[in-house]
């Protein structure tokens, strides 16, 4: 089968069998490795990129249903610089392990992005299904609302 | 190769030599140093020709880059960062310029003793790694930094006393002279011998540019982007995906019953019988999984593990310790004369406490990557490994050939605690019999069924105390599988009671069991802290003011205490419906204490934990954010192991599967903030890791108590026994 849908900006075909994964396609196909699988069951969000700039779970989304339709990894959330979540992320210090560092970041993009200054109680709904063993969670928050301080400064995303 | 540890520990100079700058180490170095690298540390490295060794761990470029080799498993704690701060302290390296890549697999040279002596296993385990460094690398750095003072001397025919250096300077003062490292690099010559450095030649504490500042790691911006190479991200060419079907039942043997209908997958490459379960090797790790599926495994009858059920368990330790009658009980620490003390006690306590058993669940699942040479003699691994060499020697016996034959490049690894060791022969079996290089992933339900669990135990204590509840004598039975993994913190060396017994008691269920972060401090701290404030409790004595009482002497745990006391307000006011809860704890020479700030819904049975306040005194802290990192990141695991996850065994079998039935911490149960103090200290550092995790399954104990005058003394404090202690 195969099928076009644009990663990060540039158009892309792949041809994979009928019922292949976005998840492991876009990591071993198309070599965009930064997005993570961690359960394959959509419980702990580790593999979280935008499809048509909404965050979905790739481990449980076919690489059909990315057909004709934009995807954006963690490769592809920064443009000429960082985004303002990654910078905070690295001023928070955030990640240790780091392993469910690129969901985190795309779950938290696409919350910044229809709700530039989301409350705590926001923050924390939004962010409910990415897990992180690591026990980050206090730093990620910090970070989400350091980016939103940020953005709704300059205004942009 | 196969690297001799010397007798003494420290080897040659002239063995260092030959490591440091000799044709030996370009050969290691060139063989080892793995392209990998160039994506690993994100910024892409020089070619080895432009880089000078000056040292084993320290090479130059003219430019002025300072590359410093880490020897240790990156798995979140920071100690790549933590390690390359304390050589280019005594280096005296312009921070700014420090690139760090991984040491080769060489553990004569880049492994740690015990004893915090370089040369030994390289493991990353047991917080042991800034600790056992520290100062053979403080060392290390002085001496790369003799050898340019050495060399810039010669240089300018001054003596090498008249130099000094500002970072990665060497400056004449007399002269005016002023020459950078990376100009040196390009002539320096390495003495023979090397310049011997001793604790004199170190810098005093308050020189310190680096070490106890606010540095960011290394590793942080490669995982903010995506960049950040784990072994799940390498790909080699012709590189196929496996996966395998493992016993559900510890130690029973699989016979595949449709191979016919197997081998008819989609793109399936082999099939791979194992002992321990059924290979399947397919062009894509989707087609691995779908192959997977369809497996009919007939397992054997037999093995140790049939038949266990898990929560029987309990009944059976505690008759077990009651008639003693487990022929490996032993006692394993005595203080004084418990037996006697116990009789001029006024007042007698006794309490169990039960764990269940914990899965690590680290986020990335374990896999490894491994090619095997057509021929069957030499290996690549690409795995991440806390114990790179131990690992190299497991596929070399997989294999069947020398582990000098087998080329291990150290990945970042998606979190261990303890978890991340022994596991990459599986991978290296397969790649042997497809001829191929094989991914090797393990499923999510791979890795908590055929886990390597943090044991269940019995923690069975009794106490005695006179009539003003001054403690006389404190009685600890621990019982529980493996002899390893039961009895970490289990002696209290902070509470002054002048009568002590200790015994273990150890059962093998044939289940496997495994280093778990904290380890036996875990349970040990749950039951010893839950006890004291129960005990506290029952004498209206402010389970503070108790502990005070217990450690009135030895002023270093007082200052934590006291600390911690008025970092949470403790005794202050709090909302209704809020109770604090305090536990003291140590682990690896450092020691803590720590609050907890609880709610209880009474409907629900759930228990949320608002706030938490610790303080450490952890010796010399190198990377004090990274530390608080680590406290934090232990209070949370153990939030999350004190109230939600247990493994349980029925009829030898692992019940949970996934994080729908073995929930993690998400973050709406983190709690709200979190405020670490670090103690300042001139004390060489002690571990930071593990510290903290211990603290939390007592402090939310003990906070219960206060909030209901009830106790709970079975971890997991789910929302169902919470309901039954409250009736």
């Amino acid at each position: 089968m195969k099928t076009s849908f644009k990663l990060n900006g540039k158009q892309v075909q792949v041809e994979t069998s009928q019922d292949a994964t976005l998840l492991w396609t876009l990591r071993d196909t198309l070599l965009m490795t930064g997005t993570k699988y961690g359960c394959g069951a959509a419980l702990c969000g580790a593999c979280t990129v935008h499809l048509d700039g909404v965050p979905v779970r790739s481990c449980m989304t076919s690489v059909s249903a990315a057909a004709g339709r934009s995807v954006t990894t963690i490769e592809g959330l920064a443009t000429d610089q960082l985004h303002p979540l990654q910078k905070a992320w690295i001023e928070e210090q955030v990640p240790q392990c780091g392993y469910c560092q690129s969901g985190q970041i795309m779950q938290a993009a696409a919350l910044l992005k229809s709700n530039p200054r989301p409350s705590r109680d926001e923050i924390i709904n939004h962010m409910n299904g990415v897990l992180c063993r690591c026990g980050t969670y206090t730093r990620i928050i910090k970070a989400i609302e350091r980016a939103s301080a940020v953005t709704t400064k300059t205004g942009k995303p | 190769m196969k690297t001799k540890m010397n007798s003494g520990n420290e080897f040659s100079r002239r063995q260092f030599l030959i490591t440091a700058g000799g044709i030996g180490f370009a050969i290691t170095a060139s063989a080892l140093t793995p392209k990998i690298l160039k994506s690993y540390n994100g910024k892409g490295t020089d070619t080895i020709d432009d880089q000078h060794q000056i040292t084993a761990w320290v090479q130059l470029t003219k430019e002025g880059k300072v590359i410093i080799y880490n020897p240790a498993a990156e798995m979140g704690q920071g100690s790549m960062t933590a390690l390359a701060v304390i050589i280019a302290e005594e280096l005296d390296a312009d921070w700014k310029n420090v690139h760090i890549e991984n040491s080769p697999i060489l553990p004569a040279v880049y492994g740690l003793n015990w004893g915090g002596k370089l040369g030994g296993p390289m493991m990353t385990v047991g917080s042991r790694t800034v600790k056992g460094y520290y100062k053979g690398l403080r060392l290390a750095g002085g001496q790369a930094r003799a050898i340019l003072l050495q060399n810039a001397a010669e240089k300018w025919g001054v003596p090498v006393n008249e130099l000094i250096t500002e970072p990665s300077i060497v400056i004449h003062k007399k002269s005016g002279r002023k020459i950078t490292y990376g100009e040196i690099a390009a002539f320096a010559k390495i003495p023979d011998p090397l310049p011997v450095i001793t604790d004199k030649d170190l810098k005093h504490p308050e020189n310190f540019r680096l070490i106890g500042k606010t540095m960011s790691r290394f590793d942080v911006p490669q995982k903010v982007n995506g960049k950040a190479i784990y072994a799940l991200d390498i790909h080699v060419p012709n590189m196929v995906y496996a996966t395998i079907s493992r016993s559900p039942v510890n130690g029973s043997k699989p016979e595949l019953l449709n191979e016919a209908e197997v081998r008819e997958s989609d793109g399936l490459i082999d099939i791979i019988k194992l002992d321990h379960g059924i290979g399947v090797v397919t062009k894509t790790f989707d087609q691995a999984l779908k192959a997977k599926k369809i497996l009919q495994i007939k397992w054997s009858d037999g093995a140790k593990a049939q038949g266990y059920e898990s929560e029987k368990s309990f009944a059976m330790y505690q008759d077990m310790v009651t008639n003693n009658s487990n022929k490996t009980s032993k006692i394993i620490h005595t203080t004084g004369n418990t037996a006697g003390a116990i009789q001029s006690a006024t007042k007698v306590y006794n309490k169990d406490y039960f764990t269940d058993y914990l899965c690590h669940a680290q986020m990335e699942p374990l896999n490894s990557v491994v090619s095997v040479a057509p021929d069957g003699q030499s290996a690549e691994a690409w795995v991440g490994t806390q114990m790179p060499d131990s690992e190299r020697q497991g596929i070399a016996k997989a294999l069947n050939i020398d582990e000098a034959n087998v080329n291990l490049h150290p990945c970042y690894l998606g979190g261990g605690f303890g978890r991340r060791s022994g596991f990459a022969m599986e991978a290296a079996m397969l790649s042997k019999q497809v001829k191929l290089p094989v991914k090797l992933i393990w499923t999510r339900e791979d890795d908590i069924q055929y886990g390597s669990f943090r044991p269940i135990s019995l923690q069975r204590l009794q106490a005695g105390v006179d009539a003003q509840g001054n403690m006389l004598s404190w009685k600890h039975d621990v019982a529980g599988p493996d002899e390893r993994l039961q009895t970490g913190g289990v002696y209290m060396d902070y509470y002054n009671i002048p009568n002590q017994q200790v015994r273990q008691h150890i059962v093998d269920h044939g289940v496997r069991t495994s280093y778990w972060r904290s380890v036996g401090h875990g349970p040990n701290k749950f039951a010893q802290e839950s006890f004291i404030d129960e005990i506290a409790h029952d004498l209206k004595i402010d389970p503070y003011e108790y502990r005070r009482r217990l450690m009135k002497d030895t002023p270093r745990y007082l200052t934590i205490l006291d600390k911690v006391k008025s970092m949470s307000s403790w005794g202050g006011k709090l909302p209704e419906g809020r109770a604090k809860g305090l536990a003291f704890s140590e682990y690896g020479g450092s020691y803590t204490a720590g609050v907890v700030e609880i709610s209880l819904n009474k409907e629900s049975g759930q228990i949320k934990v608002h706030k938490v306040w610790a303080a450490v005194d952890a010796g010399v802290v190198v990377l004090p954010d990274s530390a608080i990192a680590q406290m934090e990141g232990g209070i949370v695991m153990g939030i999350s192991s004190t109230l939600f996850e247990s493994i349980t065994f029925k009829n030898g079998k692992v019940q949970q599967s996934n994080f729908n039935d073995y929930p993690v911490l998400r973050m709406s149960d983190a709690p709200e903030s979190i405020d670490i103090a670090i103690i300042p200290s001139a004390e060489p550092p002690t571990s930071m890791g593990e510290v903290s995790l211990p603290l939390m399954a007592g402090a939310i104990a003990n906070a219960f108590l206060k909030l209901t005058g009830k106790a709970l003394r079975h971890l997991p404090f789910t929302t169902d026994k919470v309901l039954e202690v409250l009736g």
